[in-house]
């Protein structure tokens, strides 16, 4: 194969694989963040904290690590849950969501830093499954499992929380949540219940996607403030409240920051990704699969 | 104060005690108070809690052994989180408020640099830990640096990976260098083209990336379509993990491969890396092969594992603590030289005499940087996996330079995916 070639459908595929990381980091903020416009920023701290509690159930039974993430969800749901009701005491309900609500989940992300580190100390945590030294190779282009196995999980997560969104009358409610919370009231449901089952799940993913990240990379306390820009950025490029617009928008990051590091060098990988977001704001304020207001 | 597990470690401390050297006089009188920012979370805290425990054990020697001019040593540190910021505030406040007799700094350049000038404007004494050139600006005469380097990094840092470089056969004729966008790295690969220049090798692969990098193969892709003969990186550990597994997905091979990579020293990454790192050569401060067995580093390292154990710092320990001890040796033999905790008295004996220490023997010049510059380069040689056992033995990191510690010899090439 041509040496430029092979690079450029290397970069293409390397890109998709980061997607899938970026996609499982984001897919979460989708919904809290996209849908019920609770802008936690502690997301990513939460990802590295389901990271943290992978890499001690994993150590100590001997599990797959993205099994235990998948196993460790209503766990998060539950912290989910709980946060949300607290948030929604503390902050929505008197309508300062906006500046304290913000406040509060960086105080969040502060927390579970420090308690990530009285208990595990800075260095970093791994895991080893067997897999994670595998790659792929077909023809020029190759297939890292640690990349691609994390990648296929976190799709196979976010799959079924579409379909929960769009076939059960729950997840129907948090689409309208996300639209009217008032004419849901007119329903019957109490938007509050529904919010919390939804903030719940955003959690939830974000302790699936720590599965996904220890598996990738090793991990420290602080290794979520690498994503805070991008997860956002993915989220709004994608269209906020859109599950799928989101996983486009991921794949798209991925691809746009590796084919700019392959070709032009990787310190503009970021600025080129982000210049990206910019353009499609200004063309399409609402992002790619966003609908107009 | 902010300290890591005071209870757990005091105890250890006490413990260890009744084991050290037999107590001469006990300590009596008010503490000399030894005050520094220190980061214990963030991303320097990998190195700066490790260095903590080593400033801990010196102090309980010291204590053990009489205290200083008869008074007991008390640490007096806060966490300047790894923030740079945080740092003038801290020493204007150990200085102001906690009142220290002494100063000392925290872990590397980018935390030592904003001390600078509140130590400046009060004529402290300062021994600063791990510091790339940072008095090459300010050019302070109360400055002391423990760190091999030396004062010229641009002249000394790479100089080893190029002459370990110019002994391969076939010699090489092209270099890629690539370095995280970040002080240290920056000006590792300034050394880095600065020796490649001097020995007429080209370099065709030059970038930055910067610290928010996640996947390193469209990097490591775009070098090995560059076709080097040789591959310099500096990087921080987060990045070098990532790096090196990356390579052995990719199948890099290369006559010779590493440089400044910050990472492989820590021991969490030994045990993630393991045979990933076999012929990696690699810059380090110190390495447990025969030719560095310094009086006292032996027996630190020993009591430090015990400790580190427990507190979950680096399990190891061989590269920064060692040092953090030795910076304490320094601040202790100048002061017991002196006899007073005078400022410029203490400056003009660590200008003029050699320090004894668990890292050998140093003198300073008048930037306060070692007259012999002492960068590693070693290569790990026969690792078998992620145990970490093996990396206490001599024989794994083989010193390949300097010369004077050379432990064996140089093998090549880097092929960590079986080429």
């Amino acid at each position: 194969m041509d040496p430029d070639l092979a690079l450029l459908l290397n970069g293409i595929v390397s890109g998709l694989l980061l997607g899938g990381l970026y996609a499982a980091a984001a897919a979460g903020l989708a919904v809290s963040f996209g849908m019920l416009d609770i802008v936690n920023i502690a997301h990513p701290a939460l990802m590295v904290a389901g990271a943290f509690a992978v890499v001690v159930i994993s150590t100590a039974t001997g599990i797959d690590p993205l099994l235990a993430a998948v196993l460790q969800a209503p766990l998060f749901w539950l912290v989910g849950a709980g946060l949300y009701s607290f948030y929604n005491r503390a902050f929505e309900r008197r309508g300062d969501e906006a500046l304290h609500g913000l406040a509060f989940f960086f105080g969040i992300m502060f927390i579970i830093e420090v308690l990530l580190v009285m208990y595990f100390g800075a260095d970093q945590r791994f895991v080893e499954p067997p897999y994670a030294y595998v790659t792929w190779r077909l023809g020029d282009i190759d297939f890292p499992l640690r990349m691609l196995v994390p990648g296929a999980v976190a799709m196979a997560a976010i799959g079924a929380l579409a379909l929960f969104l769009k076939r059960s009358f729950a997840g129907r409610a948090i689409a309208g949540v996300a639209q009217d919370p008032e004419a849901l009231r007119l329903l019957g449901i109490d938007p509050v219940r529904i919010k919390r089952l939804a903030f719940g799940i955003s959690v939830a993913l974000a302790g699936v996607a720590g599965g996904a990240l220890v598996v990738v990379q090793p991990i420290d306390p602080w290794s979520g403030h690498v994503f805070i820009g991008r997860v956002f950025a993915i989220c709004i490029l994608g269209g906020m409240a859109s599950l799928g617009g989101t996983v486009i928008a991921a794949f798209a990051f991925g691809v746009v920051e590796n084919l700019t590091a392959t070709f032009y060098g990787p310190s503009w990988s970021p600025a080129v990704a982000f210049g990206c977001l910019l353009l499609v704001l200004a063309l399409r304020p609402q992002g790619l699969f966003g609908t107009a207001p | 104060m902010d300290s890591i597990s005071r209870r757990a470690l005091g105890a250890a401390v006490l413990a260890g005690a009744g084991l050290g050297a037999p107590t001469l006089a006990q300590p009596s009188g008010n503490p000399i108070r030894i005050g520094y920012s220190m980061s214990l979370t963030g991303g320097l805290a990998g190195n700066g809690r490790p260095s903590v425990v080593a400033h801990q054990i010196w102090a309980q020697d010291v204590n053990s052994r009489g205290g200083l001019l008869g008074r007991p040593v008390q640490l007096v540190y806060y966490d300047d989180q790894s923030s740079g910021a945080q740092v003038p505030g801290i020493y204007t406040k150990l200085l102001d408020v906690d009142r220290v007799d002494l100063v000392v700094s925290g872990y590397a350049t980018a935390q030592i640099a904003p001390a600078m000038p509140i130590v400046m404007q009060r004529g402290m004494c300062f021994v600063s830990l791990l510091g790339a050139a940072v008095n090459n600006d300010f050019r302070y005469d109360r400055y002391f640096s423990i760190n091999p380097i030396g004062g010229d990094m641009k002249e000394n840092f790479a100089k080893g990976y190029f002459e370990i470089a110019a002994r391969i056969e076939p010699r090489p004729r092209s270099v890629a260098i690539l370095a995280l966008d970040s002080d240290f790295p920056q000006r590792a690969a300034e050394s880095a083209r600065h020796h490649a220049r001097r020995l007429g090798i080209r370099v065709v692969y030059d970038r930055s990336y910067p610290p928010t990098t996640v996947d390193f193969s469209p990097i490591l892709r775009a070098i090995q379509a560059a076709r080097p003969d040789i591959i310099f990186i500096a990087s921080y550990p987060p990045d070098s993990n990532g790096l090196l597994r990356t390579a052995a997905e990719l199948r890099v091979q290369s006559a010779l491969f590493g440089g400044g990579l910050i990472g492989p020293q820590i021991a969490s990454q030994k045990a993630q890396l393991g045979p990933i790192l076999n012929n990696l050569v690699c810059w380090d401060v110190y390495a447990p092969e025969p030719t560095m067995q310094f009086p006292g580093v032996d027996s630190l390292l020993t009591r430090y594992r015990e400790i580190a154990a427990r507190e979950q710092t680096d399990l190891l320990g061989n590269y920064a603590p060692p040092l953090a001890y030795a910076q304490m040796q320094v601040l202790e033999q100048a002061v017991k030289r002196v006899g007073r905790l005078d400022q410029a008295a203490l400056a003009a004996d660590m200008h003029a005499n050699e320090f004894d220490t668990v890292i050998g023997t140093l003198k300073f010049d008048a930037l306060g940087e070692w007259v012999e510059e002492r960068s590693l380069y070693v290569q790990y040689q026969g690792i078998r996996d992620g145990n970490l056992e093996q990396f206490r033995r001599a024989g794994t990191q083989v010193i390949l330079y300097p010369e004077r510690f050379r432990s064996g010899t140089f093998r090549s090439p880097y092929a960590p995916g079986g080429g």
